[in-house]
């Protein structure tokens, strides 16, 4: 028979346990079904070379210069931001078939549910940002800076990702059916456009542009251009002049918002 | 605590449960002594998953106390989840993975070291014939190795309650046995099992005693011989060709019923003493008194009469016995 303990310290050990039994499960997914997993990673990748190819030609005017080290800061956060369908798919395909149930009937630790989805998704995000990190340089995308602000650009990116992992389990929860995941799938795209990731936000219509330039999207590609040393543009306007500030603030602020959210809603599921 | 309720397994008193639109419990009480098999029954609607939602603490209960295992499922809900295990439609198995790694996986969580958790899962896939198929995905499982793997998922840490919901829907026969015998002989090695279920079978089968649902509450309890005696030994059952003269049809052959007389969807039962008098009896009172039948029997209860009588819809007060 098992015996138990409730001292924090064993409390604490188990949580730990508990999430890295949850991780394990993740990545026995993956190794379940890695086309679906190739597909999420390799998906950027297809964008960005739909822009460079197809569309690049035309903005490269406008950039006096190589589209490719415009768009490719604006492609690594495109990549962290649809990490936001993954985790709110996987969430909601788990809150809606009864796995989260049997979780919630098991004496794990409620915390390590939510924090074995977050270290594999991070973990598939490093990987897929990796994958379109080697493809840009493949593309001939090149940074200018040096090593400690390339780290700090990659860890703006990160953090976004981290953000909308908290968004993603938040709707994941409020959701249950695959309709509703179908709709944010949909409103991501309008999201996406509507930021500076592919083009500069001053080459919008004004009061568009400005509402792009608000984008966290936005905050995030402009301050890793900054970073990487590859051209950011939409130079003057306020939220450009603040980037840096902004990539930080607003993920910190989505968090703020949306991790007690997520931890109200999963313990709400009582009600 | 009662010193008496420390000897029960499920002690539940007065719960109320009201979701936005309507209320699922309404006063549900239950007690389950250690060691037995307690047959829910009730049809789709009556509270039964509310019910044990609320038992295995995956929902909040308005009002009322539940005790399980001696711990308030409120207060206590981490003691009460190392004791019980959930077998059925309350809690799923993961679909993307295989048997093992589920059984594995949730042996883990359940505070099993790495090498007994594998130990565990590759000895219950073995008891219930998974071993082969143990390394597949469960979306690629027909429904009778699902129900067994379910089961299995219930049972990795031998739990003191076990919660089990319709445990041979889908089955063959031989399936079914099979079930059956795993629920009977976890019980001889002490563990309490809390059977809901729609197929009164199923109850009359594994269940030492039998709580009836409806509406939120339980209307009848007992062991089955105790339902079933109940109910009378016997059922004289008219169906008036029109639904309207039911009510007449009770009045007529009130001099013959042995107890309360039970209309329902149109079909009027009439507990009896006597078979054959009471058949030609109320036969030619309602030949006189010209009300047109489609149908006349005398019936035998089964639990289905039991059940039908407590949960009816409609049902005859004050006709005289």
């Amino acid at each position: 028979m098992t015996t138990y303990s409730d001292s924090l310290a064993d409390r604490f050990r188990w949580t730990i346990s508990d999430t890295l039994t949850i991780t394990r499960r993740e990545l026995q997914h993956w190794r379940n079904r890695p086309g679906v997993l190739a597909f999420n990673w390799l998906f950027p990748v297809l964008m960005m070379a739909m822009f460079t190819g197809l569309l690049g030609g035309a903005i490269d005017v406008a950039t006096e210069g190589s589209y490719v080290d415009f768009v490719m800061p604006g492609v690594f956060a495109m990549t962290m931001f649809f990490g936001l369908e993954g985790t709110m798919l996987a969430v909601s395909t788990d809150a809606a078939s009864g796995v989260t149930d049997r979780f919630r009937s098991l004496p794990m630790s409620g915390l390590a549910v939510v924090a074995g989805r977050c270290v594999a998704d991070m973990v598939n995000s490093v990987i897929g940002l990796a994958v379109v990190v080697m493809a840009g340089l493949l593309f001939g995308w090149r940074p200018d800076a040096s090593g400690p602000a390339i780290a700090a650009a990659f860890a703006l990116l990160l953090l976004l990702r981290f953000a909308v992992l908290w968004i993603g389990v938040f709707l994941g929860l409020k959701t249950k059916n695959k309709e509703a995941v179908s709709a944010v799938q949909v409103i991501v795209w309008p999201l996406l456009f509507l930021s500076s990731v592919f083009v500069d936000t001053a080459t919008m219509p004004g009061w568009l542009g400005t509402i792009a330039a608000a984008n966290p999207l936005s905050a995030t590609a402009t301050a890793t251009r900054d970073l990487f040393g590859n051209p950011s543009l939409g130079g003057g306007s306020w939220f450009a002049e603040n980037a840096f500030a902004l990539a930080v603030a607003m993920p910190v602020l989505l968090v703020i918002v949306f991790l007690p959210l997520s931890a109200f809603t999963y313990r709400h599921l009582r009600r | 605590m009662p010193e008496r309720e420390k000897d029960l397994a499920i002690a539940a008193h007065g719960v109320h449960k009201k979701y936005a639109s309507a209320p699922a419990l309404a006063g549900f009480d239950l007690e389950v002594a250690r060691g037995s098999v307690h047959g829910l029954l009730g049809p789709n609607g009556a509270g039964k998953t509310t019910a044990v939602r609320i038992m295995t603490t995956l929902l909040d209960a308005d009002e009322g106390s539940v005790r399980v295992c001696g711990f308030d499922v409120a207060r206590e809900g981490r003691q009460v989840r190392r004791r019980i295990g959930l077998v059925g439609q309350y809690a799923a198995v993961d679909e993307e993975l295989s048997g093992r790694q589920n059984l594995v996986m949730f042996a883990r969580l359940s505070r099993l070291s790495p090498r007994a958790a594998k130990a565990r899962a590759d000895e219950l896939l073995e008891r219930f014939g998974l071993a082969e198929t143990g390394s597949k995905r469960i979306s690629a499982y027909s429904g009778g190795m699902r129900r067994r793997l379910d089961l299995a998922a219930g049972l990795l840490v031998a739990p003191e309650v076990l919660f089990v919901d319709e445990p041979t829907t889908g089955l063959d026969p031989a399936g079914r046995r099979e079930v059956w015998d795993a629920v009977r002989g976890l019980v001889r090695g002490g563990t309490t099992v809390l059977l809901t279920t729609q197929y009164l079978e199923e109850a009359d089968q594994l269940a030492d005693q039998i709580s009836m649902l409806a509406r939120g509450r339980v209307v009848a309890g007992g062991t089955p011989a105790e339902l079933k005696a109940r109910v009378g030994d016997d059922w004289l059952e008219l169906v008036p060709r029109a639904e309207s003269d039911a009510a007449r049809i009770a009045q007529i052959v009130a001099p013959w019923a042995g107890a309360e007389i039970h209309i329902a969807h149109g079909r009027v039962r009439v507990p009896v003493a006597d078979r054959t008098s009471s058949l030609l009896g109320a036969a030619a009172a309602l030949r006189d008194a010209g009300i047109p039948l489609a149908d006349l029997a005398i019936r035998t209860p089964t639990l289905d009469e039991v059940f039908i009588q407590l949960t009816g819809e409609s049902t005859l007060q004050g006709v005289p016995a």
